[in-house]
């Protein structure tokens, strides 16, 4: 008989709208049991290819069958340094999910009955955490007298970071914030990612002796050449995507118009949404639109709806998106626990202008309708506009997140680094090195937007080169 | 990040100014005039812009001037000599272009004459003829003035009453300058209706006119957004692209319905937190 996929344990949604605590609960023992059980261990596995960092699926679910966790979380952490982290953030449904045997060919994403492997990964890494299995550290007496700077504590830099530490490298990581984390800590909310997790790893990179500097600005406190003369032997930039685009439509200044980053960023890393107590305030709406199809989109929208309960305010937040569903780059679990908070959802429309009132708030949207074309670049068809298909849109509140640009900062005050169209960090892609000898990079601000473990993935290849190169002058 | 001094500028008529000398030896000797930190008072404080008023590079020590006016800068006027602040990062945003431009007017009014006084001394060394032209409500409010007097070869004092210098507004006293003598640039700092009211004038006689703004930020790295303004119709990162713009572009009625935009949560801290 054919066996369910096991359901992970979620917060009711009547009662998670109204804080901001995880929403996954993950799965218990039993439940992990039963998932792995599933797993037809295929004689040539398939999911491993879908996995951005090649992560051994098969053999890690298969210690899960065994009860044997330690080797599942050791087998794991070969490949992949923040299991608990992707096993919550991962769009797997794109990745590994997609590529599982039980996903039925030709779809977009993966199938339900596909082997639930994040919530497994999510599973083993929290076992890993509550268990305090370290990894081993196998410090090299070559390489402890080099020390190297990591610009940027988002996932790149993190993961960077703990591969030099585990050599014996001293590691100084510099964070522009006064928290750690980047994006994971700024960006995500705690309802997806809960900042123990996040605090757990950078504990671990604390112990393993990565000094971390909060409240400091490469490329303006200090450039890439005078870290070089304070004796780092490479500098590894995990700068990040981090300028928000706007659409470019009229009215686009008025108050209450929000970038995602500047929305969530308030909420998250500033914790608005506990405003008096914590003094960053965020405004909310009675009529919010989000304007956006991917995570960031999800999270404002869920955001913004948290706070109009905190708020004691109607539920009204609604995602415009000028494609259909399909087309959403959001992860799907986003989408559906939108759904279930009572998102709403308005596919095919494009904004056009905002209206304002005489203070200089935003009111209304003007928008109009739009349907599918011929397929664009991306492979996804293309939103054609309907001619005179024009609404109105009720909105106090909106949220443009609608994508992230490379952070410029360091990149404008250092003209020999090359970027490409996009102000993109290029490097040589084997080993992540730019075009400064010693400065390497990965990340969003090489790929682009992209997820926790692309970045986890260059910034482990950076480390291998940098390691290499440290190797060879150690001798 | 720790205060080694605090100095009381001024507390009249329930103004009070003040200023931290904040140790920082990597924000010291890298800061321009011109540019500005982020700081938080404390761990659950909000993050806002100051900008550099000095910068003692040998004793790596920086120095901020603010008013008392909203719950974070009384929050912070509350710290004391040996306290640290939360955060502390800088030095932020480009730094005001010094060059030799001939005849320079600088407007200050009310504590953005605090934020002139380092522009005024770089442009001073770099050989321009400087005509500062400071405004104030009334005498008692007025700051800085044996300071700019130093680094200005002519200095006009404008007050609304009349207590003090001439009665009037700045832009009074740089009208009448303007419209007897050529002027290679104007620099302001102040309120943004003065501010305003600068551009309008020095527009009329065509005079380059720099502005230092002072949005809403969150980040100040160019990752928010907080701090967009329209700039000759197109939008600019007042922390990333500024915080000096050309006077004559901004949008000065957008930028000041945005700076509005949390007014109610300011009343409501404040009231609550009983300040």
């Amino acid at each position: 008989m054919k066996k369910e996929p096991v359901k992970v344990k979620e917060a009711p949604a009547e009662i998670r709208v109204g804080n901001f605590e995880e929403v996954v609960k993950g799965y218990s023992e039993e439940e992990a049991l039963q998932e792995a059980a599933r797993c037809l261990q295929c004689k040539n596995p398939v999911c491993i290819s879908g996995c951005p960092v090649e992560i051994d699926i098969k053999q890690f679910i298969y210690h899960i069958r065994q009860k044997d966790y330690k080797s599942a979380y050791f087998k794991i952490r070969e490949k992949s340094n923040f299991p608990s982290i992707c096993g919550r953030v991962c769009p797997a449904e794109y990745q590994c999910r997609k590529a599982c045997i039980l996903t039925k060919k030709g779809l977009p994403f993966a199938s339900e009955d596909a082997i639930n492997i994040h919530f497994l990964e999510r599973f083993v890494g929290d076992y890993g955490k509550n268990n305090k299995l370290d990894v081993k550290i196998e410090k090299d007496a070559n390489l402890s007298k080099f020390k190297v700077a990591v610009v940027g504590s988002g996932p790149a830099g993190l993961c960077c970071a703990g591969e030099l530490a585990r050599k014996g490298i001293k590691v100084d990581i510099f964070e522009s914030l006064h928290k750690t984390g980047g994006v994971l800590r700024y960006g995500i909310p705690p309802f997806r990612l809960p900042w123990d997790v996040l605090d757990f790893e950078i504990d671990y990179l604390k112990k393993l002796g990565v000094n971390f500097i909060t409240n400091f600005l490469v490329g303006k406190a200090k450039s890439i050449k005078e870290l070089f003369n304070e004796g780092y032997s490479s500098i590894f930039l995990g700068l990040g995507a981090g300028v928000p685009s706007f659409l470019g439509i009229k009215g686009e200044n008025l108050c209450n118009i929000y970038s995602v980053n500047e929305f969530l960023t308030r909420v998250n890393l500033m914790s608005a949404y506990k405003f008096p107590e914590f003094h960053t305030p965020v405004n909310i709406g009675k009529n919010v639109l989000i304007v956006g199809g991917g995570n960031t989109a999800m999270d404002s929208a869920r955001v913004a709806l948290r706070l109009q309960k905190i708020k004691g305010l109607p539920l009204n937040t609604t995602v415009i998106y000028r494609r259909t569903e399909v087309e959403m780059p959001a992860r799907r679990l986003e989408i559906e626990h939108a759904r279930e908070e009572g998102i709403k959802f308005e596919f095919l429309v494009q904004p056009k202008e905002f209206i304002g009132d005489n203070q200089g708030f935003v009111k209304k949207l003007i928008c109009l309708r739009s349907k599918l074309g011929e397929p664009d670049s991306s492979g996804r068809r293309r939103p054609v506009i309907i001619e005179g298909s024009e609404f109105e849109l009720d909105c106090d509140l909106c949220v443009i997140a609608v994508g992230l640009k490379a952070n410029q900062i360091l990149i404008n005050a250092t003209p020999e680094l090359k970027t490409d169209k996009y102000s993109d960090v290029i490097v040589d892609s084997e080993t992540m090195e730019s075009s400064i000898k010693e400065v390497f990079a990965g990340g969003d601000i090489v790929g682009g937007e992209g997820t926790v473990i692309e970045a986890m993935g260059m910034a482990k290849k950076a480390a291998r080169a940098i390691i290499d190169k440290l190797s060879k002058k150690g001798e | 990040m720790k205060i080694v001094k605090k100095s009381i500028i001024n507390d009249v008529g329930g103004v009070r100014i003040t200023q931290l000398d904040i140790a920082s030896r990597d924000i010291a000797s890298k800061a321009l005039p011109g540019q500005f930190v982020m700081l938080m008072a404390s761990e659950k404080g909000e993050r806002i812009p100051l900008t550099l008023v000095n910068a003692d590079k040998a004793k790596g020590i920086v120095s901020l001037i603010f008013q008392e006016a909203g719950f974070t800068t009384k929050s912070l006027g509350r710290l004391e000599p040996g306290d640290s602040l939360y955060s502390l990062v800088g030095p932020l945003g480009h730094p005001t272009e010094i060059k030799k431009y001939g005849k320079v007017i600088l407007v200050g009014g009310g504590v953005g004459i605090a934020e002139i006084l380092p522009v005024a001394r770089a442009l001073k060394e770099a050989g321009n003829e400087i005509t500062t032209i400071l405004g104030s409500r009334n005498k008692d409010l007025l700051i800085l003035e044996a300071e700019l007097k130093g680094a200005s070869d002519k200095i006009y004092i404008m007050t609304d009453d009349g207590s003090y210098g001439r009665k009037g507004f700045t832009t009074d006293m740089l009208k009448e300058l303007l419209s007897k003598d050529k002027y290679d640039l104007i620099y302001s700092v102040g309120p943004i209706p003065m501010m305003k009211r600068v551009a309008a004038v020095s527009k009329e006689y065509n005079a380059k006119t720099l502005v230092s703004l002072n949005a809403l930020m969150v980040d100040a790295t160019g990752m928010c957004g907080c701090c967009r303004v329209s700039v000759s119709g197109e939008v600019k990162f007042s922390c990333v692209d500024g915080p000096d713009f050309d006077g004559h572009g901004v949008d000065w009625d957008e930028l000041e319905k945005r700076n509005k935009v949390y007014s109610e949560q300011e009343k409501h801290i404040c009231r609550l937190l009983g300040q």
